[in-house]
């Protein structure tokens, strides 16, 4: 078969299962990004605070999880949630509970991606200069005001380039996910090119497709830049 | 854990009193770790290590190795590319930016697939060019994915250290009436590399966590060893050593790196 027919729609080609593929792999990536973010900023969060222990505490996080593999992480988040889960319901009696890939999988790029985006975020809030801070309060803010008002908004544009790349390793790191069985992108071409048995075309085009979605993802990061610096005046 | 240096617990400037969020922070922490202890001991096996023991070694073994050549071979190929990056001329800035959007643009386990199963459909054609050898090779495969792959990132970073040499330093350079080639490996290079110092760094530990994909196409790194182990045993402690291992590995580095970084800008601090 010519690979029109291979990569085609319908019973025939593989085109159908590759574009689900496709959404697998763009909602594991968009449903992973809050949690890495939320986390991440409470982690730089406590990595700043002058209590010792909660510094220490985001610390060592950090240093576990930026040290690990992301493949390793996974495999341990997988393996290890499950098992602990199988022995707690044979405890108790409760029915089984199982952590499917894909929720593994966003708790595990979860984890890696908040390591990381805390130091993003940590820099940036040093790139801010304490007078931000201290105007806000003198003006009779609240803290919670001063941080979403004022800080929040400035800390957003500095922090874009660095999220951005995180966000670029962390949909290349969902490929990792379909090791341990996630149906996305990369696992769908896998199973294509073992029964066509044309393996170059089959992960030729898993590439392409990835490499589509950093370009839509490097336009729209450009595109959330622009919109982050609309204020300054133009260079 | 091996990570949590003592300076990091420094008190800070305004000694207080712990607070709750802390507490409660920490006190996670130190339940990890007593259910660590407590499930290492009871869970501790010494058949275990006398059974695989050799083979988490061997398997340190390759993923180091594996990381090393394909760190050099990556730094050989990057240079042309970031002077490709570099130049004025439009067709090698093309080809360069094309080379390394590509394999910075795409997941590595895809670039390693490619290179292992999708080249072994031409067998045939690498038969006859006398190639076959080495993409039948898993080890061989992934260390040309790697190297690659690393090539891209160590181009952008190369471009960015020599970009960050003020232009007076060539210009200071050719009013000695020095050539080229030795303006750019005498001057700025070694300029160079002391900012690309801590971006070297990080790619190599990027890359000893990156080459424990290659166990998924069948090399037995450290990852591959541990992933047998726990085939053949499922006790779920094989994947903590191979944890502590990695976690020790990646440390010395960033250690290491801090030291080499303080002993080389000696004659920067004031």
């Amino acid at each position: 078969m010519d690979a029109l027919t291979l990569l085609g729609f319908g019973p025939t080609g593989w085109g159908d299962d590759l574009a689900r593929g496709v959404v697998v792999t763009v909602t594991l990536s968009l449903a992973t990004l809050p949690i890495g973010l939320c986390l991440g900023f409470f982690l730089s969060l406590a990595k700043q605070s002058d209590d010792w222990l909660l510094k220490l505490s985001a610390d060592i996080f950090t240093t576990i999880f930026r040290g690990l593999p992301e493949l390793l992480t996974l495999f341990l988040v997988y393996f290890g949630v499950n098992a602990a889960l199988k022995s707690l319901s044979q405890a108790t009696g409760l029915p089984d509970l199982a952590l499917s890939s894909f929720v593994s999988g966003m708790v595990a790029l979860g984890v890696v991606f908040s390591a990381f985006a805390s130091e993003v975020f940590l820099s940036a809030f040093r790139a801010i200069p304490h007078g931000q801070r201290e105007g806000g309060l003198a003006l009779g803010l609240g803290r919670t005001k001063v941080m979403m008002l004022v800080i929040l908004p400035q800390l957003i544009k500095i922090a874009l380039p660095g999220l951005g790349n995180l966000w670029m390793n962390l949909l290349k790191d969902t490929a990792l996910v379909s090791v341990i069985g996630l149906a996305d992108i990369l696992r769908q071409a896998q199973i294509a090119a073992r029964v066509s048995r044309e393996p170059f075309l089959f992960f030729g085009t898993a590439i392409v497709l990835y490499l589509v979605l950093t370009i839509l993802s490097s336009i729209a990061i450009g595109g959330i830049d622009r919109w982050t610096k609309r204020g300054e005046v133009a260079k | 854990m091996s990570g949590n240096a003592p300076s990091l617990a420094a008190p800070a400037p305004t000694p207080q009193k712990p607070k709750i969020a802390g507490m409660i922070a920490i006190g996670v922490w130190i339940a990890v770790a007593v259910a660590f202890v407590i499930y290492f001991a009871t869970a501790f096996d010494t058949t275990l290590i006398a059974r695989f023991g050799w083979s988490y070694l061997s398997g340190l073994w390759v993923t180091v190795s594996l990381v090393a050549v394909s760190f050099v071979l990556g730094a050989l190929v990057s240079l042309p590319v970031a002077l490709g990056r570099m130049a004025n001329n439009p067709v090698a800035g093309g080809l360069a930016f094309a080379f390394v959007y590509f394999f910075r643009g795409t997941p590595l386990i895809a670039q390693i697939f490619l290179v292992y199963y999708g080249f072994g459909q031409f067998h045939g054609f690498f038969e006859a060019i006398g190639m076959w050898w080495f993409f039948r090779e898993a080890w061989y495969c992934g260390l040309l994915s790697l190297a690659l792959n690393t090539a891209a990132y160590q181009a952008e970073i190369l471009r960015g250290a020599i970009e960050s040499v003020p232009k007076g330093q060539w210009e200071g350079g050719r009013s000695l009436g020095l050539p080229r080639t030795v303006i750019f490996f005498k001057i700025v290079m070694p300029q160079a590399l002391i900012v690309a110092l801590r971006p070297y760094a990080n790619e190599i530990i990027l890359m000893i966590k990156a080459s424990a994909i290659v166990a998924i196409i069948t090399v037995y790194d450290l990852f591959g060893e541990t992933r047998q182990a726990y085939s053949r045993t499922y006790d779920f402690q094989t994947y903590v050593w191979a944890a502590l291992l990695y976690l020790a590995l990646v440390e010395a580095l960033r250690h290491a790196t801090n030291w080499a970084e303080r002993r080389l800008t000696v004659h920067l601090k004031r």
